[in-house]
């Protein structure tokens, strides 16, 4: 992982970003054959592997009426499978001490496993993974329980002004689109076991499938494990893909009554796709905007300046189809007002004017000077791939970032936000502001 | 189920490679300050972590948050330095930065890529002697820090069952009270309250750095003495042990928050890691603790979630080393049709199982594995390094002991367990709250914590 031809950067000058780029590994591809997509990055300093297996199932593709299908299809899958009952698969990863684990946004039904690299340890840990991708059982005691947790956590977070206002976010930006639409308690009770189980087949496919493998293991032995997890996927299934995103034509204002102290603020659109050709304007400008952490000029301003707001922050979410940008504070809810108008102030600011020349030196500088620590680790690199993987990136993205990064112009983030942004077509939503009625 | 035997044996070279701690240097200089470097030359990164012995738990009445507040004064400008200056040139040179404040510390970290190790050093040692506490800047960020605790802990109902709960169960130890500090108390900081905490607790005395990643420990004491050697050291307050005494009782309360479900919490009063060689009793509730919900197949939620579905959570909790008395805690959310008084009941059952019929020889090779495996996987990062060892250091032990400390962990019988969980999980040094949650009626906002409802 180390570039010992990059002298100059022990030297403590700044790092060109052509030395960065070739300390991002790179990745060996294939298919296996039952269709899944393969990427593999041998990494020995370390006597373990981790796996990501990526499936487009997530919970964008819930079937209309069965809002929960997917969340509920990816929590079963370790609740038992082929013979193993669920204690005992829970068991099997215990035993040899790997973490099973997963994730599921929008777009993606993600699991993972880290395990010790040593043959038994890693062998007993790959046998239960492949049963869980492969031969889920779906147990109806274990779906009816399941079932009933989700909704638990679905009715509570309804109480909690941070998960209110991010529904009431996604539902206006998207409207209709399945972006937006959020499982609720009543919605999750609404699925029955042969919805997941159909949910399942559909979107647990080889088609729809990634694997990344990483780790202390040879080519040869990552390509038996790859067919150790594919081999019995079906081929394909009959989910679809998502359908395009018809943005809000027209911005506003959605607020929602709360009791909490603070009021919750989230204020965008949707803009930006992960392969978006501008991924790096936009990026290298939002970190100008509101990316940078202390540096950003959101926290400059709401936070610095006038103390409004302890977080403060603006991010693209890249997706499969266009996803949000979104700019969020949390404020004392007699000064959400002020505290917006702050926001929109900013905002507007650089939507008109983009970065100044010192501030997109330092955005690159941090951005290029900052890339190693994106890569330094096992866990880092996997969730690089896992994303490069799902969304089809090109082989190099990860090793051409510094130098995407470096490209970027004042005038491209100005046309980028210019074209792709506006403020009035900017959503607010404001949860439990003094105003509210 | 002899699993454990091969991979352990297995392990142990994986992670020593004969001399326990090679790649561990320390030097301390002619001013107090300790400098402890790990190399780990597997990526071109490193960690730089100042370490203040200085938290929450110092503090004193009517001041309480204030070494939380002077923490985020130090991104307030120095002498040399105005406000942002510090957190500009660290992002300008790729670095992540950021700081906490805990009951028993207060740390400053920076990540980067190795050359720029000295520019993070510098700017350590510039704000740890030259900080500058405006009325201005201060007036500000005390309000951000109000924000602070609207978010963390006023709008979050299971952080306030916390809080109160340490209020209950610590009548005299400072871990009573909240490290982000009472809202009466923030209300009425002033600038002079962080510059005395500043003068009275910063000096490289009282601190130590640790340093972990691509470079020579050789290389990170010259600089550190560069830049940290010139510091003076200052005489230091006395602290006061302000004894937790044993608990002669249960004791029991009820917060009301806006929320759908219940929520339990429960504390015993449980004995820290002191002596690495003599004690035992730390250990076998860390193996406890594992036991009870260190992977998917432990106790609670196999019996507690998943057999009996009185949970929808559970989960135990024990941290080995603390400054501080130390603390086990078992939780859950109870689940639907379930009363908080069922679930609080159910766990305790649990420790009665154990305290009963101990745990079985599998449960304990499952538990002692997500130790040694977890000691691996550790590796992968140089900050959770870099943290493991001023976690260390900060609790009064050594650095030097996390192999120490595993290979105890490792000697743990069925039968300390058992013992542990007998002598030490009962209930009459048990402390409980419980969340009863109300309906979120939003034409009656909350009151302010201490300022009257108008």
């Amino acid at each position: 992982m180390r570039a010992p031809l990059c002298f100059v950067a022990a030297l403590g000058l700044a790092v060109p970003a052509h030395c960065l780029a070739q300390a991002a590994p790179a990745a060996v591809h294939w298919t296996t054959k039952s269709g899944a997509r393969v990427q593999f990055i041998e990494s020995r300093a370390v006597p373990m592997v981790d796996i990501a297996v990526d499936f487009a199932a997530g919970s964008a593709f819930d079937p209309p009426g069965k809002l929960g299908a997917a969340a509920l299809a990816h929590a079963l899958l370790k609740a038992g499978a082929g013979e193993w009952p669920e204690d005992a698969l829970a068991a099997a990863f215990a035993d040899v001490g790997a973490i099973p684990g997963g994730a599921l946004d929008r777009d993606r039904a993600s699991v993972r496993l880290r395990t010790l690299s040593s043959e038994g340890e890693r062998g007993k840990a790959l046998v239960a993974l492949a049963a869980m991708l492969q031969r889920p059982a779906f147990p109806a005691a274990a779906f009816e329980r399941e079932r009933s947790r989700l909704a638990a956590r679905l009715a509570e977070a309804e109480t909690q002004p941070d998960q209110v206002a991010d529904r009431e976010f996604y539902a206006a930006i998207y409207g209709a689109h399945p972006y937006g639409r959020v499982a609720t308690a009543a919605t999750v009770m609404g699925v029955e076991r042969a919805d997941v189980e159909r949910f399942y087949r559909d979107h647990y496919t080889a088609d729809r499938a990634v694997v990344t493998i990483l780790g202390d293991l040879s080519r040869a032995d990552a390509g038996a494990v790859a067919e150790q997890l594919t081999a019995s996927l079906r081929e394909r299934g009959a989910g679809g893909e998502l359908p395009l995103v018809q943005g809000p034509a027209h911005g506003g204002r959605i607020d929602v009554a709360h009791a909490a102290q603070q009021a919750h603020v989230l204020i965008g659109m949707p803009v930006l796709t992960r392969d978006d050709p501008d991924y790096f304007a936009l990026t290298v400008g939002n970190y100008v905007l509101g990316g940078g952490g202390f540096v950003s000029r959101l926290t400059r301003d709401l936070r610095d300046t006038h103390g409004y707001a302890y977080s403060v922050y603006s991010y693209f979410f890249p997706l499969a189809r266009p996803g949000p940008f979104q700019i969020g504070l949390q404020t004392r809810r007699d000064q959400a007002d002020v505290a917006v108008a702050r926001v929109r102030a900013v905002a507007a600011e650089f939507l008109a004017n983009g970065p100044t020349e010192a501030e997109l030196r330092d955005a690159k500088a941090s951005l290029v000077g900052g890339f190693p620590l994106r890569i330094d680790s096992n866990r880092k690199l996997l969730n690089e791939w896992a994303l490069i993987g799902f969304y089809r990136l090109p082989e190099r993205w990860l090793a051409d970032f510094p130098v995407r990064v470096e490209r970027v112009t004042l005038a491209d983030i100005r046309a980028a936000f210019a074209q792709r942004m506006a403020l009035e077509r900017f959503v607010t939503v404001v949860v439990g502001a003094d105003q509210a009625r | 189920m002899r699993r454990a035997v091969p991979l352990l044996v297995c392990l142990a070279a994986l992670l020593g490679s004969g001399a326990v701690g090679a790649d561990l240097y320390s030097r301390t200089l002619a001013n107090g300050l300790r400098v402890i470097v790990k190399e780990d030359r597997r990526a071109p990164t490193i960690a730089h972590l100042v370490w203040y012995r200085a938290g929450a738990m110092d503090e004193t009445s009517g001041t309480t948050g204030v070494a939380h507040v002077l923490e985020h004064m130090m991104f307030k400008g120095t002498k040399a330095m105005p406000a942002g200056e510090f957190s500009r040139r660290v992002a300008a040179a790729g670095g992540r930065e950021n700081a906490f404040t805990g009951h028993d510390y207060t740390v400053y970290f920076q990540q980067a890529e190795r050359s720029r190790l000295e520019l993070m050093i510098e700017l350590e040692a510039d704000r740890m002697a030259n900080l500058v506490v405006s009325p201005e800047e201060f007036a500000l960020e005390i309000k951000v820090v109000q924000e602070e605790r609207r978010l963390r802990t006023d709008d979050r109902p299971r952080e306030l069952v916390y809080e109160n709960l340490m209020a209950a169960a610590f009548k005299v130890h400072p871990y009573r009270r909240p490290i982000i500090g009472w809202m009466t108390d923030l209300e009425t900081m002033t600038a002079a309250d962080a510059r005395d905490w500043y003068a009275r607790w910063y000096a490289p005395n009282n601190a130590f750095v640790v340093v972990v990643g691509d470079v020579s420990a050789e290389a990170v004491f010259q600089l550190a003495q560069a830049h940290y050697g010139a510091l003076p050291a200052r005489p230091l307050p006395v602290r006061k042990p302000q004894n937790e005494p044993p608990q002669e009782g249960s004791r029991r309360l009820v917060v009301k928050a806006p929320a759908e479900l219940a929520y339990v919490l429960i504390a015993y009063q449980a004995p820290v890691l002191r002596d690495v060689a003599k004690d035992r009793e730390p250990y076998a509730l860390a193996v406890l603790a594992a036991v009870l919900d260190g992977n998917d197949s432990a106790r609670l939620k196999a019996r507690l979630v998943r057999s009996r579905r009185i949970a929808n959570e559970a989960t135990a909790s024990y941290e080995v080393t603390a400054r501080g008395p130390g603390v086990f805690m078992l939780d859950g959310v109870p689940a639907q049709g379930r009363s908080a008084a069922e679930l609080e009941s159910a766990l305790r059952g649990e420790l009665a199982a154990v305290a009963a019929d101990g745990v079985t020889a599998a449960e304990l090779e499952r538990a002692k594995i997500q130790y040694v495996a977890g000691r691996v996987y550790k590796r992968d990062s140089i900050f959770a390094q870099a943290l493991e060892l001023g976690l260390l250091e900060s609790a009064g032990l050594s650095y030097r002991d996390t192999d120490r400390i595993l290979e105890r962990i490792r000697a743990v019988t069925a039968d300390e367990v058992r013992e542990a969980a007998r002598r030490v999980l009962v209930e009459e040094a048990s402390t409980v709250a419980t969340l009863d949650p109300q309906p979120v009626d939003p034409s009656k906002p909350q009151p302010r914590s201490t300022a009257p409802r108008h």
